[in-house]
């Protein structure tokens, strides 16, 4: 089969590689029908992620058709799913609380000692991102194996596009666990930072769940634009003082909740790099930890933070003192995309969310290193590019059809 | 401003302040070790809830413990503990054989393609509770161990822990032993423990097996 390979930095390939194979009875065989790169992508686009071994097939944004079953598995050929990119088991303890994402079981015995030694305890698998969290081949790809295919994948009406349900794989989930996470009560202020693909579902969510006004924080003008469609007020960090606007538009008190959405969004390192990468995670992401920084002191005394976006290791100069002082409630973490899955997709078919309009570009598969580099330099025109493996190389389709704010 | 050299201090009076700062924090160092010992003594009777096999070593364990969260009643897991079924979660061992009389012989992989064999024998069960081992002198690598079941609170499973001792090998398959052994016995034995887990808890043993653009990997086979 082809499928999109990382063969180093700012190195996507695509190749021909074997096609998977069922190997456990609760396994499935899906054929990919779209794929979508995460800003997740970038870091491992930029080397930032040491885990990724040349040859690595990339991709946890992805959907697909049925094609082949294990014994224990409960799909059927045929059958259109959506793939959750945390690999989930349903039956240990962490599953059974839904905390899907901290999943025991999924990160291999092999794998999972390094981010034991990083995490304190070993992260759950999730595809086509480094060997951190288990070294599974991603969905940038024809055909995939998906391990516990009875747990994870929402099958989808026929009625539905791919367009229309994609992101119920990852930034759909994440952007709504993100403001479920920041507690919000009715009529409350909630400022995002970030209106990247989860930035633009978290506003959404935040205004679902009860948000009397959301605002949003980004320098791109067509994000922001992006945001302003989906109902929340915009601050352009370039041309104010966050704090100050913040601060002014509450009456002086601060947003109610404050949701990172940039976050460094690293998922670890190797054992031997440890060191070297702390080092260099700090020294590359001073302005991210500053947007973090920044929401931890634009928030209300009492208040709420939620952190969706992801960090790797040991911030530098994280206001401890004015969190606690503030006493300001913290919820975090990878998301646990099966948990919502269910509500979310019955939201898609109420028409509650839009889901099609970030999506800036289609392409095909065979396209991905060419779209990889504009998604990297490009990042204000292109605001989501969905790959499709049944499109034929250089069949690009740009979808922008934003009036700019 | 630069000092005058009448400023510097003597570099006699700098050596005796040095040599008298060593002395007083060795002597510290010594009564403190010693105020340890004696305190030691008298805390002998004090009880600790940390499991013995923690207590008083550093990370580098030639005895180890280590135990793990597994989601199943614990009369389950315990019957599933039998030497028929280490094959199925335990990497390196390739085959284990009855001899009767509860002593088993294990074919484990070693570097370069060869074999160790070891011969251990149930020494106690406590039903649904613990299996107690020893090695005999048959065995290649004289070990004993234990692994215990033990109901894990607000019905969350059973807590699974491994207790393994083994002397440095020595003798002819000394060094082919020493290498297998020593390279991280922790190591293997807590992925065996997690193989345990999975097969336990999800019915099957996790494999990433997929595929990769590196010609030497098989898509049917797990990889690191």
């Amino acid at each position: 089969m082809r499928a999109v390979t990382w063969q180093g930095r700012h190195k996507i390939s695509v190749e021909t590689v074997p096609d998977p194979e069922i190997v456990n009875p609760r396994d499935a065989i899906i054929r990919v029908t779209s794929t979508a790169i995460c800003g997740s992508d970038l870091h491992l686009y930029d080397g930032y992620i040491p885990g990724m071994r040349a040859g690595d097939i990339v991709g946890h944004e992805f959907m697909g058709e049925v094609i082949e079953t294990g014994a224990a598995s409960t799909l059927k050929r045929g059958q259109r799913v959506v793939i959750p990119f945390t690999i989930s088991c349903g039956q240990c303890f962490f599953c059974e609380k839904q905390q899907y994402s901290a999943c025991d079981n999924s990160n291999p015995s092999e794998t999972r000692d390094a981010s034991e030694l990083m995490m304190g305890h070993a992260m759950g698998g999730a595809f086509g991102y480094a060997h951190l969290t288990g070294g599974y081949a991603g969905g940038q790809a024809e055909y995939v194996r998906i391990p516990y295919s009875d747990v994870g994948p929402v099958v989808i009406p026929d009625d539905l596009a791919d367009d229309d349900v994609l992101f119920l794989s990852d930034i759909l989930p994440t952007g709504w666990q993100a403001a479920v996470n920041a507690d919000i009560e009715p009529g409350d202020t909630v400022a995002v930072w970030g209106c990247g693909p989860v930035g633009l579902f978290t506003i959404q969510s935040a205004l679902l769940l009860g948000a009397g006004r959301v605002i949003a924080i980004d320098h791109f003008p067509t994000r922001l634009a992006l945001a302003k469609k989906y109902g929340a007020e915009i601050l352009d960090y370039t041309k104010v003082d966050v704090r100050e606007a913040l601060a002014e538009m509450t009456g002086g008190i601060g947003p109610d909740a404050c949701i990172d959405c940039v976050g460094m969004e690293s998922h670890g390192f190797t054992v031997d790099n440890i060191l070297d990468q702390v080092k260099v995670k700090l020294l590359a992401s001073t302005e991210r930890i500053h947007a973090l920084r920044q929401a931890i002191l634009a928030c209300r005394k009492g208040g709420r933070l939620s952190i969706p976006g992801v960090y790797g290791g040991f911030a530098d100069k994280f206001p401890l003192g004015q969190l606690m002082e503030k006493g300001l409630t913290v919820k975090s973490g990878q998301t646990h995309v099966q948990r919502y899955s269910g509500e979310l997709l019955d939201m898609i078919q109420g028409g509650k969310f839009d889901t099609v309009s970030l999506i800036s570009h289609h392409a095909s598969l065979e396209d991905a290193a060419e779209m990889y580099r504009h998604w990297h330099d490009e990042q204000d025109l292109y605001t989501k590019i969905v790959l499709k493996p049944g499109l034929k190389k250089g069949d690009i389709s740009a979808r922008q059809e934003l009036q700019h704010a | 401003m630069s000092r005058s050299k009448n400023d510097l201090p003597d570099p006699l009076i700098l050596a005796a302040a040095g040599a008298g700062i060593a002395l007083l924090v060795t002597g510290a160092a010594l009564w403190q070790r010693r105020r340890h010992r004696e305190s030691r003594g008298q805390e002998e009777t004090i009880a600790t809830d940390a499991p013995h096999w923690t207590l008083d070593k550093t990370s580098s364990r030639a005895l180890f413990g280590k135990s793990v969260l597994i989601n199943r009643p614990r009369p389950e897991l315990y019957a599933a503990w039998t030497p028929e079924r280490f094959p199925e979660f335990m990497e390196n061992v390739v085959a284990v054989d009855d001899l009767g009389d509860d002593v088993s012989q294990w074919t484990i992989k070693a570097p370069a393609g060869r074999e160790v064999t070891l011969v251990n024998r149930i020494t106690e069960r406590v039903e649904d509770t613990s299996i107690y081992w020893q090695s005999t002198p048959a065995s290649d690598i004289a070990n004993s161990g234990e692994v215990r079941f033990t109901d894990a609170p607000a019905g969350r499973g059973t807590y699974v822990s491994l207790i393994l001792a083994y002397d440095p090998p020595a003798g002819k398959v000394g060094r082919l032993a020493a290498k297998l052994l020593q390279r991280e016995p922790e190591v293997q034995a807590r992925r065996d423990l997690h193989r345990f887990k999975q097969l336990m808890e999800t019915g099957e043993v996790t494999t990433n097996a997929s595929p990769s653009a590196r010609g030497a990997e098989s898509p049917a086979e797990p990889h690191i």
